[in-house]
């Protein structure tokens, strides 16, 4: 179709103008994705959160621990199929800026209620056997360079003293979403201690992660837990994994919506700039429209000329952006490791990359190509030459 | 004899433009006829009104009211649409400054007008390169227009005018940018276009080195129509 060559002879006909403008565009959709991508790496926690899990902390705050006794009561409540609890033990690794997400927790049960963490069979057997036993994600092993059989000195915060760990295995996640950045040891190893050191604080479990037979028992059972320990000394606020997670979201929020704003600004300048070369290049072709009207063609194919020549310079920058996009967050992946421990660019980050570009395309080329088809043939002709 | 009906006839045309809160006249009843296989050259003073006569004629712009029949087509009752289709059909355009596109090759700007004719693309491409011998231009056709001198693309404009075969042919100042030896050849292929082909040939130009090579000389001036013909 000879319209299809012209528009896109066009599109190239003023080298410098186009290349910059795709360069332009490639950066905003980089931008855009890059941003898009962080947006959805806030979420990763939320989105890899199981409808049958539920996590039970102290009601009036996560930094209030609950007695140890409660689980045996826990497991009581019907549709409870495993409890399992935790500590946040807040330790760095020899220095404060090797800082990581560290638990202590009841490995046999956790290890149940989160199958995602893909460790060996020989490598689990090793770190049950092992009080002083740890495990660490792939991504945190890689980045310490940690092997197995490794002695792993942390640093408490909330836990002072340097307490030591043998690395007995490193999982995967099931899938990409997991987060392979955590490190998890023995509760018993810390309430052991504690007992000795510090007395006072022994017994005492930071969080109950519940696991109930089927997502839809999930509000009777956290009624059940919660009312259990009404107007005792230490009461529980019972939520799903989901919401426990979105509760952590939802402190940043602030962060997020100036995020989302940036993004979309970077795509409202890149559109006035796509718009901009658009409006030079129509009225430097009005007179090829105009020889083009006279020869018969009609507004459908000016239309086409200008439209398909924005979209080519807006996708061909997308393009690129788009595949700019992968080793630029490999790298922020690699370095962020710790704050972003998913930051995949997902399927939908793509698709709106693209939304972006053919919504910028189309509104740039829009007042060019009303002008260019309302423009009188004589009126055309007489600004060539 | 056989008395052939004219080709274009046109009754009690006018044509003003608006400049602002300005409304400038620019023909002011105009009536004649073009008769079958003339070659017409319109002359004229700056600001005459004869390119303006030139795109009514040929259906590129309005006239404010008055009447424009080609064979037998009133084109000032046809809609935008229409016109356009009928321009395909019929006229073939030769302009000042070749008006070709140029990101086409030569062959390829030829081949433009016949994308609305339903021919294959073998078919285009035969006409075209057909169009192009008839213009001695055949072993230019794989150039772009910036590698033709003006004579060059003033014959590729030539062809393209006359690769539908239109009935009529109009030319705004075919010479106007061209050096003498070019231009002499350019009138002379009009020449034979019409002599030979029998192409109805309406040319507005200021040369009268040029007005000579047509068969009637028709003056405007002021938007008025000199009935002292030639």
């Amino acid at each position: 179709m000879v319209v299809l060559k012209i528009l896109i002879r066009n599109a190239f006909r003023n080298k410098l103008r186009t290349t910059l403008t795709i360069f332009g565009v490639a950066i905003a959709i980089l931008s855009f994705g890059l941003l898009r991508t962080v947006v959805s790496a806030w979420y990763a926690g939320v989105d890899a959160s199981s409808a049958t899990r539920l996590i039970t902390r102290n009601a009036i705050s996560i930094i209030f621990p609950l007695p140890l006794s409660y689980k045996d009561k826990i497991r009581q409540v019907e549709g409870v199929k495993t409890v399992s609890w935790g500590n946040w033990f807040g330790a760095y690794y020899i220095e404060e800026k090797n800082f990581f997400a560290n638990f202590c927790v009841e490995p046999v049960s956790y290890l149940e209620l989160y199958p995602e963490f893909v460790l060996r069979l020989d490598a689990r057997r090793a770190f049950l056997n092992d009080r002083k036993g740890c495990i660490a994600g792939r991504k945190l092993a890689e980045k310490f360079k940690w092997k197995v059989g490794d002695n792993i000195p942390l640093k408490g915060t909330i836990y002072p003293g340097t307490w030591n760990f043998v690395l007995r295995g490193t999982y995967k996640g099931r899938d990409k979403t997991i987060d392979e950045t955590q490190f998890f040891f023995h509760w018993d190893y810390l309430n052991e201690t504690l007992k000795k050191t510090a007395p006072g604080r022994a017994d005492q479990v930071g969080f109950y992660i519940i696991g109930v037979s089927r997502p839809d028992l999930a509000a009777d059972v956290s009624t059940s837990v919660d009312r259990m320990f009404q107007n005792s000394y230490a009461e529980t606020l019972t939520e799903t994994e989901k919401a426990f997670n979105l509760g952590f979201v939802a402190m940043t929020e602030a962060i997020l919506t100036v995020i989302q704003v940036v993004s979309l600004v970077i795509i409202i300048i890149i559109m006035a700039v796509v718009a901009n070369t658009m409006a030079m290049t129509t009225r430097e072709r009005i007179g090829d429209y105009a020889i083009m009207k006279t020869l018969g063609f009609g507004g459908r194919e000016i239309s086409i000329l200008i439209l398909g020549e924005s979209l080519v310079i807006t996708l061909t920058g997308c393009i690129i952006g788009i595949l700019l996009t992968f080793p630029v967050a490999r790298i922020f992946s690699q370095e962020l490791a710790i704050i972003f421990p998913v930051f995949n660019i997902s399927s939908e980050t793509l698709y709106l990359d693209l939304s972006a570009a053919v919504v910028v395309a189309f509104a740039a080329a829009l007042i060019p190509t009303r002008r260019a088809i309302r423009i009188r043939i004589a009126e055309g002709l007489r600004r060539v030459g | 004899m056989e008395h052939k009906p004219p080709i274009a006839e046109i009754r009690n045309l006018h044509k003003s433009y608006r400049r602002g809160e300005l409304i400038v006249p620019v023909l002011h009843d105009i009536t004649f006829d073009i008769a079958d296989g003339e070659f017409l050259a319109l002359m004229g003073p700056s600001g005459s009104g004869k390119t303006t006569l030139l795109n009514l004629i040929a259906g590129i712009d309005k006239a404010d009211s008055g009447v424009i029949r080609i064979g037998g087509t009133d084109i000032t009752a046809l809609s935008e649409t229409e016109l356009a289709r009928w321009r395909a059909d019929h006229v073939g355009f030769i302009f000042q400054f070749y008006n070709l596109i140029p990101v086409l090759k030569a062959i390829e700007n030829v081949e433009l007008p016949l994308y609305l004719s339903g021919l294959t693309a073998k078919e285009r491409r035969e006409h075209a390169a057909m169009a192009l011998k008839l213009v001695n231009l055949a072993h230019r056709m794989d150039h772009y227009p910036r590698e033709l001198s003006g004579g060059e693309q003033q014959r590729v404009a030539i062809a393209r005018a006359i690769v539908t075969d239109p009935a009529i042919l109009v030319a705004d100042e075919p010479t106007g940018d061209l050096d003498r030896v070019s231009a002499e050849e350019i009138l002379g292929m009009m020449e034979r276009l019409n002599h030979e082909l029998a192409k109805t040939i309406i040319m507005v130009t200021h040369d009268p080195r040029a007005a000579q090579r047509a068969r009637t000389l028709r003056h405007l001036d002021k938007g008025y129509l000199n009935d002292g013909r030639s």
